[in-house]
């Protein structure tokens, strides 16, 4: 095994790549450990700011006069006091909003977020329904007052603070910003909040909550059986995933097992074909002599612009048992009975990978063109020159040069195939399902699509939640990967 | 000595000729062979829309061979388009979609400029925090919180007939989170530009609209673009919204709902139809702004 820097240089490529793999694995161990103390770091540095930010708060009680006391207490009292209105009555709006929110929403909910209600809804004997608990809702509602308590700790110490900064610059004998004053940093110094202000709180609402929400989910019961309102779910701790990681017991690991690989053999073909044989339709159309570039480019980049729900449920049925290709070839005399396109598991798998290279080619043909043209052409003249075949140019420059350029658009695009939803869910639906999976699976359903699956077929909530947290870690891990081996091949090949 | 050498070089010279002729000999059978791969790709390519063209024109709408060439049992006529206008809500899909994907064009142009603007020129404290927090969250499978933004919208009333408003605040809310392409654009304008406007005077919010924003014409372009045809196509949150209400489909709910067991041997040939006029338009507006398109993805995949 290599050590040096030099004796690493003199390795062939294929050797180069392996040792970075085994350095990144030998080095796990130690990083294991230099994490550890790094998450030590950070919580130490975490317990030192949160004591600097007490004493701040008990210091500023101390040296405060009864304007900032009372801010305390009531948000934005301090400002309105010394003349910034805008700012005060800002404070004191948030303030109202937090407290009938924690009274009429925040604090019932966050109540029975320990057991997520006990009292179901019924039907007495004269048919009158009495309304009871909506574990639904509790959660949902119990997790928003959190975020809602979070925001308003957050604002209340950034009341107490801008309390203390103006008590030092009046003190100085400087006048305060004015509302105008304010307003008008808005568009500029704090430009930044302003444009930001409305989209991340769209993120926050609509991305963040939810996903924080799915998470506790994976912890719950929630199913078809639990359905609120109807029925109440509650914690059940690790329960689910003990389920999906119990091998060889539970049928449902066994199907998470194979959807699991299936999926990463899947994300590992439909890059890469996608890749090179995009990259090479790139070439060819580039060749020098060859007429007629623009159209045979506008055809490719046509099929990208038809939306996908059409051609590939379209293509989809061109491969079913009546479709288009069996029928043709029943009529010539080809076969006598129809090819399993989507009844075999593994025709189904290949033929799906085919028809990703359908879809995923005239991407791949337009990021590679514009990237094979920046190739210095000097490079090809000289190696022309030394009497290179074409091939060994391809090998040794264009190569290096096009896994130099998009190496992180190789992850992303691992990654997005992953999640390739589309594909899978319009083309065969993930068929063939048997009995042998569970959970409504298909031998070429990815995780995404079982996810989905599950939520919209099966009501099983609990289960989809894990499946995405799952997903989760699983990208998260090949992302980690990945980011440690990319940066010493761009140390090598760099081209500049 | 001399002779051999002689003797060589007489050898010599032919002997290149021909090597050269039989390189351009080469090169014009590899050129021949190039010209029918492409024929064929361009044949694979566009197969498929071809026989959606013609199977459109099928008035008798069974699937059975699935072959429209076989030309026995039905007849080939416009009966398939009038029938879509005038028997079934396509045109209120059609509607749907089109407001739908106006909407989001503006407003999601917009978050996804501002947010990529800011990450990309202004340096406050967390910014380099966010975006890592964006990263992560990205990580998540987005069909996780399917049942929750269905909830939430429910609850406001925004579902299932209402569906319209519905999903437009919802494309519109997360879709900051795909900044990435655009940022990489605004990091390519040179920060001197900026410098000197502030320097007369300018704040930052005249910077943006009167020097930036005309620089990023190519990448606004692109970004309306992908925001206008990413409605045209979307089905899992339309269907998990609008569910059992056809008046608030989509076109993409609305024609798949036509391919379930029950419905696909009446509206097959209907779906196509159905296809056919979604794809035009916006295959035209495509087709218009093929470069800006171009160079967002490129653009996009080099900077990763």
């Amino acid at each position: 095994m290599a050590t040096t820097e030099l004796e690493y240089m003199r390795l062939p490529k294929y050797r180069r790549t392996m040792h970075n793999f085994a350095k990144f694995f030998k080095s796990i161990p130690s990083g294991i450990v230099a994490l550890t103390f790094a998450i030590g770091r950070f919580f130490k540095g975490l317990g030192i700011k949160i004591a600097n930010v007490f004493r701040d708060i008990v210091l500023t009680w101390k040296n405060g006069d009864y304007k900032t006391r009372v801010s305390y207490f009531i948000l934005g009292f301090g400002n309105v006091a010394r003349g910034q209105y805008l700012r005060g009555i800002l404070f004191m709006l948030f303030e109202v909003v937090f407290i009938v929110f924690m009274i009429f929403v925040g604090g019932p909910n966050l109540y029975k977020l320990d057991t997520l209600g006990i009292t179901h809804t019924w039907t007495d004997e004269w048919g009158v329904e009495h309304v009871g608990d909506n574990s639904f809702q509790i959660l949902l509602y119990g997790v928003l007052s959190l975020f809602f308590i979070a925001a308003f700790a957050y604002t209340w110490y950034v009341n107490v603070k801008q309390n203390k900064i103006s008590q030092e610059i009046l003190a100085t004998g400087k006048p305060l910003k004015s509302g105008k004053e304010d307003l008008q940093s808005l568009v500029d110094d704090q430009f930044h909040k302003t444009l930001l202000a409305l989209p991340l709180l769209g993120i926050l609402v609509f991305t963040v909550l939810p996903i924080f929400f799915m998470i506790l989910i994976a912890f719950t019961n929630y199913d078809g059986q639990h359905l609120a309102p109807k029925n109440l779910f509650t914690w059940i701790g690790g329960a689910n995933f003990a389920e999906v990681f119990n091998f060889g017991g539970s049928k449902f690991a066994s199907t998470f097992g194979e959807i699991l690989v299936w999926t990463l053999v899947w994300a590992f073909f439909a890059t890469f074909t996608n890749y090179f044989l995009g990259m090479i339709v790139a070439m060819i159309i580039n060749r020098k002599g060859i007429k007629l570039k623009k159209l045979w480019r506008t055809i490719l980049v046509v099929s990208i612009a038809i939306p996908q729900f059409i051609s590939l449920l379209y293509v989809g049925k061109m491969f079913s048992d009546t479709g288009f290709i069996n029928g043709i070839l029943m009529q010539m005399g080809a076969i006598k009975a129809p090819l399993p396109f989507w009844k075999d598991p593994m025709w189904a798998r290949i033929t799906i990978i085919l028809v990703n290279i359908w879809v995923g080619i005239p991407y791949l043909m337009l990021i590679t063109s514009g990237i094979l043209m920046n190739i210095p052409a000097d490079l090809y003249e000289s190696a022309k020159i030394d009497g290179a075949s074409p091939w060994k140019m391809y090998i040794k420059i264009t190569l290096p040069y096009m896994l130099f350029v998009t190496g992180p658009y190789l992850l992303s695009s691992f990654i997005g195939n992953m999640n390739n939803f589309n594909v899978i869910f319009l083309v065969n639906g993930g068929e063939p399902s048997d009995i042998a999976l569970e959970g409504g699976a298909g031998h070429s359903d990815l995780l995404i699509t079982w996810l989905y699956k599950l939520t919209v077929n099966q009501n099983n909530y609990k289960m989809a939640s894990v499946i995405g947290i799952l997903v989760f870690v699983v990208v998260a891990f090949i992302s980690v990967v990945i980011y440690n081996i990319i940066p010493s091949m761009k140390n090598e090949e760099d081209f500049q | 000595m001399a002779e051999e050498l002689q003797q060589q070089k007489v050898v010599y010279i032919p002997d290149n000729t021909r090597k050269k002729s039989s390189q351009k000999k080469n090169k014009r059978v590899t050129n021949i062979i190039i010209y029918v791969v492409l024929t064929l790709i361009s044949i694979i390519w566009l197969f498929p829309f071809l026989l959606i063209l013609l199977e459109s024109f099928r008035t008798y709408p069974t699937l059975n061979t699935g072959n429209p060439f076989s030309g026995s049992g039905y007849e080939w006529g416009l009966g398939n388009y009038t029938k879509l206008f005038t028997e079934t809500r396509f045109p209120t899909w059609f509607l749907n979609t089109f407001i739908i994907a106006l909407f989001v064009a503006v407003l999601q142009t917009l978050i996804v400029l501002c947010m990529s603007y800011t990450l990309s020129r202004s340096r406050f404290k967390g910014r380099k925090l966010l975006m890592n927090f964006m990263l992560v969250i990205g990580m998540f499978p987005g069909f996780l919180t399917l049942l929750v933004l269905y909830n939430i919208l429910k609850d406001i009333g925004l579902t299932q007939e209402h569906a319209v408003p519905g999903l437009i605040l919802v494309y519109v809310a997360s879709s900051g989170m795909g900044y990435h392409v655009s940022k990489g654009f605004f990091d390519t304008v040179p920060k001197a530009l900026d410098e000197a406007a502030r320097i007369d005077g300018a704040n930052r919010a005249q910077v943006l609209i009167k020097i930036i924003l005309p620089m990023a014409k190519p990448i606004v372009i692109y970004t309306i673009l992908t925001a206008f045809m990413g409605p045209w196509g979307d089905f899992i949150f339309a269907q998990y919204v609008a569910f059992g209400a056809p008046g608030g489909y989509n076109v993409a709910v609305g024609l798949y709902s036509w391919l379930t067991k029950e419905m696909i041997n009446n509206y097959y040939t209907m779906f196509c139809a159905g296809g056919v006029i979604v794809a035009l338009p916006v295959t035209l507006l495509f087709m218009f702004l093929q470069k800006y398109y171009v160079e967002g993805v490129t653009g996009g995949a080099v900077k990763g």
